[in-house]
């Protein structure tokens, strides 16, 4: 009877580890590297409740060395043992995260993740946030890898302005919907959408 | 092929440069610690570089590999035939065509489109290495953006020479917060760094990845007085007679005979096949 339940946990990986990733890489280097630029990106499927985009971040970029948070609202049986088992990825409290997971409100307040120091500022967070889907823009988006400005719908403002005076120190996210990422660093300059 | 697995690197050290790309494109200029793996070449030819192509090539993809701007020097051919063995992707010389550039120091005169991603080979990552040797002291100078060493050193060029004499490596700011080093490139391409493509830098022995994304803002040092300039030699091409490009200077004889060349050999043949003719060129056949 375990036996049966716990097969779950084997299936979703990628079919093609090298080519999938290297696929889904391009993808989040793509949106990391342009801040609100919507890129496709598939090769997993992870436990119920857990996008197509957010599993295949997580098979790409973690890996035993690097420690994961699951939001309360995530956290199961059945995700930690998917996790586990294709990433080997350790779970961890959100102040030794490298990378955390969850919906927006159950992810804050911030300042629990890892910012990263003065003379390592890469040693921070990355935030993967599940978001119900890309809606109409409300936030208009400056800095590097922008061409003047760009637009994308974001849960608030104030909380990623905060993060961007951080610079350049601050956490970076992912934003994750269906087979679909985009992302902000911190370096980008957040105002409201007039 | 099926030999190695795609792209030579296993999937664990390619996870590890890719966190470390990404760390590095938000954080634009800052250099990224990452455990670089001994490759199948030596040190200085550009163990660096093929990491970072190695984490980025999908089989997708369409590699150039340039060397002082030519594909068919013996670093940039053995590098894509490195990659045409271990990752099957395919390979050109033609600028427009590639996805993926691999560059030992230059930046190809064409200009690149957001479709396209630069990988520097990097030797030195440090811009401040030569004026303080010590790694904790320049990490704390680029945590306290203490950058006032390297205006002293500019301004020695200028006591001692007249003018800025860094021809090369020019040191540059990046989005007004870190001094970077552009690798050796020459200071005539530092304008071309704010361009529509990713540029990934990757040092190998040095254990630094570093990453510009597209539109970032990348102003080279300089003084008020003494503005930044970006030079090159004061001919036109003697084979495909362009005047905007990059020259390599070549010795034709002991009697001091010389002619200048495009550096970037694609951008010199592509001229001369549309018809442009140099002092010294042919007509294409």
């Amino acid at each position: 009877m375990r036996l049966q339940t716990s097969t779950a946990v084997y299936a979703g990986g990628f079919s093609n580890p090298p080519v999938t990733a290297a696929h889904a890489f391009r993808a989040a280097m793509n949106a990391m590297a342009r801040p609100g630029q919507i890129q496709n990106i598939s090769g997993a499927i992870p436990p119920a409740g857990v996008s197509v985009a957010a599993g295949t971040l997580l098979l790409t970029l973690c890996d035993p060395e690097t420690g994961v948070y699951l939001t309360p609202g995530l956290d199961s049986d059945a995700l930690r043992g998917w996790l586990t088992f294709h990433t080997g990825a350790p779970v961890v409290e959100a102040g030794q995260a490298d990378f955390a997971l969850g919906t927006w409100d159950a992810l804050l307040p911030l300042t629990r993740f890892r910012a990263g120091t003065a003379e390592y500022p890469d040693r921070s967070a990355t935030l993967i946030i599940e978001v119900p889907g890309f809606g109409p823009p409300n936030a208009a988006l400056k800095g590097p890898g922008i061409k003047g400005t760009a637009q994308m719908q974001l849960p608030e403002i104030s909380a990623f302005r905060n993060n961007a005076v951080l610079y350049p120190l601050g956490v970076d996210f992912f934003f994750t919907a269906g087979a679909q990422v985009a992302a902000l660093p911190r370096s980008t300059q957040v105002t409201a959408e007039a | 092929m099926s030999d190695y697995n795609f792209a030579y690197l296993d999937e664990q050290t390619k996870r590890m440069i890719r966190r470390a790309i990404l760390k590095g494109l938000a954080v634009p200029g800052y250099q990224v610690p990452f455990a670089s793996r001994e490759m199948p070449m030596p040190y200085g030819w550009g163990t660096g570089g093929v990491q970072v192509s190695a984490a980025t090539l999908t089989p997708d993809d369409t590699l150039k590999v340039i060397d002082q701007g030519a594909d068919d020097t013996t670093n940039a051919v053995s590098i894509r035939k490195f990659f045409e063995k271990t990752a099957g992707v395919s390979t050109t010389e033609v600028t427009e065509k590639a996805s993926v550039i691999q560059t030992r120091h230059r930046i190809p005169e064409a200009a690149l489109s957001e479709d396209q991603i630069l990988v520097y080979q990097v030797p030195i990552p440090e811009p401040l290495r030569f004026l303080e040797p010590r790694e904790t002291e320049t990490r704390k100078m680029h945590a306290l953006q203490e950058y006032g060493l390297m205006h002293v050193k500019l301004y020695e060029d200028i006591s001692q020479h007249g003018a800025i004499a860094t021809a090369y490596a020019y040191p540059v700011k990046v989005e007004g917060r870190y001094v970077m080093d552009p690798s050796p490139i020459p200071k005539f391409d530092n304008p071309k760094m704010e361009m529509a493509a990713i540029q990934l830098f990757g040092a190998g022995r040095e254990q630094r990845i570093y990453a510009l994304p597209p539109y970032t803002k990348v102003v080279s040092l300089d003084f008020e007085d003494y503005p930044f300039e970006a030079s090159k030699a004061d001919h036109p091409c003697d084979l495909c007679g362009a005047e905007d490009s990059y020259l390599d200077e070549v010795i034709l004889d002991d009697a001091g005979s010389r002619m200048f060349v495009c550096s970037d050999t694609d951008y010199c043949r592509s001229r001369r096949d549309a018809g442009h003719i140099g002092r010294m060129g042919e007509l294409a056949a």
